[in-house]
């Protein structure tokens, strides 16, 4: 079976349910849409147990914070790729920021321990089950998540460097 | 959130590190060692540390650390201009920058939709795979360095001398290169450019072949190699190795025939696979991805098509000076892309280019700013370095030394 994005998504949605597959859109080429927590891991060990989709590595995994989506802030990106069919699609996952709880993917993909140490690290997600949720780039004693939009990158204080100086 | 959650996550913490005190401690009952591979460990050829539970000479457990030259590149690239950005991935993988710059400006282009004319494609193939043999020769001619043999070392590195000067020509810089801009090259290649890559053509066959043979059938080299450090395909692909580590398990996996971007699709060439994953795989798909990359740019230098270095984007390739200083609207623009005013599109892409370690990702969400809205950089080393602690389990402390040579971990890829 030759993979596209349709039949592909045709297939989730056969199974998974309209509402828990929506948002469908194909920004770059790959497949992108978005489900919700309770579904994830079930959506990622079927595409990675189908005999015709074989969707069984873990590309990449990068948290986003949308400030501005109020109830829904945390998104959670997982991209995934089926070296036989050569096929890549994205899923998202939506948490709100009060509750940035997350299933673990440890248990299909190893190589999801780093990544998701890397998202708590950086956007505070927390992974249940996670064999060993500590943070992997920043030191321990950190006290907040620095990918956050409400941490500035620069000292906002500062007064001899003024926005409209730099074209901002 | 900020209290809540703060207090949530310190309790956590908490947990774990109490976890792990435990672990620690049980395993001391044993009668264990604990050794300290690391941070500055002159043989992990970077800043990393491993904590080793050693049985003697056996190593029954390892905890890495990670994170000492953790640069905040992702948030950095929040605030800064496209343009601006490209520096800051010169210092990931420094042993091969040009493949990094490339990858981060093809990102863009995608985002912008910008058509690249076939010369500039060709002539970034052309720094690519100069970039991917530096990349190789340094991983190899360590290996060697590591195991006793500092010869090969020396005399390799004489070539890469040579590739840095081409480097330097082509855009002025040697190791962190910063090279080519989004829309193309900086500058055609000079005939000087021309000449010193058709020299390396020429000559460095002759010094790779040397360098095989010196180690290749050599017995002390292949008696500290074979099995060490072996890794499995299935395990290999679960931990999202990618690259020459994945390919010497016996997986052809290469996004540039996978997913062909600035012309590979024009080029003979073949994905050499290893058969058992170990660091002697490792070391052979490597050598042979030398001469592979070799076939390219030979390919390509001879083909190199006439046309343009750069594509027509006004809005984002910056116009020449001369006419910066004459005309009204290359001013304009000049000093709209130097003082980052430029709006990219909204979009989102994800792309990706075979690094010297494995498939090297950009995922870019614009959100219509003048910087880009969330960067995440997919870094091979920083996924597949955490397979490291189940490759040296049960195997011997100068075994594991040349395991993390073979994976080829270059700090500064791992901490971004």
């Amino acid at each position: 079976m030759e993979l596209t994005n349709e039949n592909v998504l045709g297939k989730l949605v056969a199974q998974f349910g309209e509402e828990n597959i929506r948002d469908a859109y194909n920004p770059d080429g790959i497949m992108t849409f978005t489900t919700n927590r309770e579904n994830i891991i079930a959506l990622i060990q079927f595409l990675y147990d189908d005999k015709d989709l074989q969707v069984q590595f873990l590309t990449t995994m990068a948290g986003v914070h949308f400030p501005d989506h109020k109830g829904m802030e945390m998104c959670m990106m997982y991209q995934l790729h089926s070296l036989r069919h050569n096929f890549r699609l994205r899923i998202k996952v939506f948490v709100p920021a009060e509750d940035p709880v997350l299933p673990t993917l440890t248990n299909i993909y190893a190589t999801a321990n780093w990544m998701e140490r890397e998202a708590y690290d950086f956007y505070g997600f927390i992974f249940t089950g996670h064999p060993n949720l500590i943070r992997i780039l920043n030191i321990e004693e950190m006290e907040y998540h620095p990918m956050l939009k409400q941490y500035p990158l620069e000292d906002q204080t500062r007064e001899d460097k003024i926005d409209t100086y730099f074209g901002r | 959130m900020a209290t809540d959650n703060k207090t949530a996550d310190t309790d956590q913490l908490q947990e774990f590190r109490d976890n792990r005190d435990l672990k620690l401690q049980d395993k001391k009952n044993e009668n264990l060692t604990t050794l300290n591979l690391g941070p500055t460990h002159p043989a992990t050829h970077g800043i990393f540390q491993n904590i080793l539970q050693m049985d003697g000479e056996v190593i029954m457990d390892a905890v890495p650390t990670i994170g000492y030259i953790h640069r905040a590149f992702e948030k950095i690239a929040e605030r800064r201009p496209f343009y601006q950005i490209t520096p800051l991935t010169d210092r990931m993988n420094y042993c091969s920058s040009p493949i990094n710059n490339m990858g981060y400006h093809m990102t863009v282009e995608k985002l912008l939709g910008i058509e690249i004319p076939k010369r500039a494609q060709y002539i970034r193939v052309i720094m690519m795979e100069l970039a991917r043999i530096s990349d190789h020769l340094i991983c190899n001619s360590i290996l060697g360095v590591d195991s006793g043999a500092f010869t090969g070392f020396l005399y390799v590195m004489q070539e890469r001398e040579h590739i840095y000067d081409i480097y330097e020509e082509v855009c002025g810089a040697r190791l962190t290169t910063n090279m080519g801009r989004i829309g193309g090259m900086e500058r055609d290649l000079s005939p000087k450019a021309l000449h010193l890559i058709g020299e390396f053509l020429k000559r460095f066959p002759k010094v790779w072949a040397e360098f095989e043979k010196m180690l290749t059938r050599n017995r002390i080299f292949i008696d500290r190699t074979v099995g060490v450090g072996a890794i499995s395909a299935e395990r290999a692909l679960n931990y999202g190795f990618t690259g020459p580590n994945l390919r010497a398990t016996g997986v052809d996996y290469d996004v540039r025939v996978m997913n062909p971007y600035s012309s590979y699709e024009d080029f003979e060439f073949e994905i050499p696979v290893g058969e058992k994953g170990d660091t002697y795989d490792r070391f052979l798909v490597r050598n042979e991805e030398v001469w592979q990359s070799l076939k390219i740019i030979e390919q390509a230098y001879k083909n190199l098509p006439e046309g343009s270095y750069h594509a027509d984007a006004p809005h984002y390739y910056l116009p020449p000076k001369q006419e910066v200083y004459t005309s009204m609207e290359a001013l304009i623009y000049h000093f709209k892309i130097v003082m980052g005013e430029i709006d990219a599109p909204k979009g989102e892409v994800y792309h990706s280019v075979e690094g010297g370690n494995g498939e090297l990702g950009f995922y870019l969400i614009s959100d219509g700013g003048r910087t880009p809205y969330r960067l995440h950089f997919r870094r091979p080393c920083f996924i597949y370095y955490q397979a490291y602690t189940e490759m040296i389990k049960g195997g011997q402390l100068a075994d594991a030394i040349l395991t993390l040579s073979s994976l080829n971990v270059i700090a500064g890829e791992l901490d971004a």
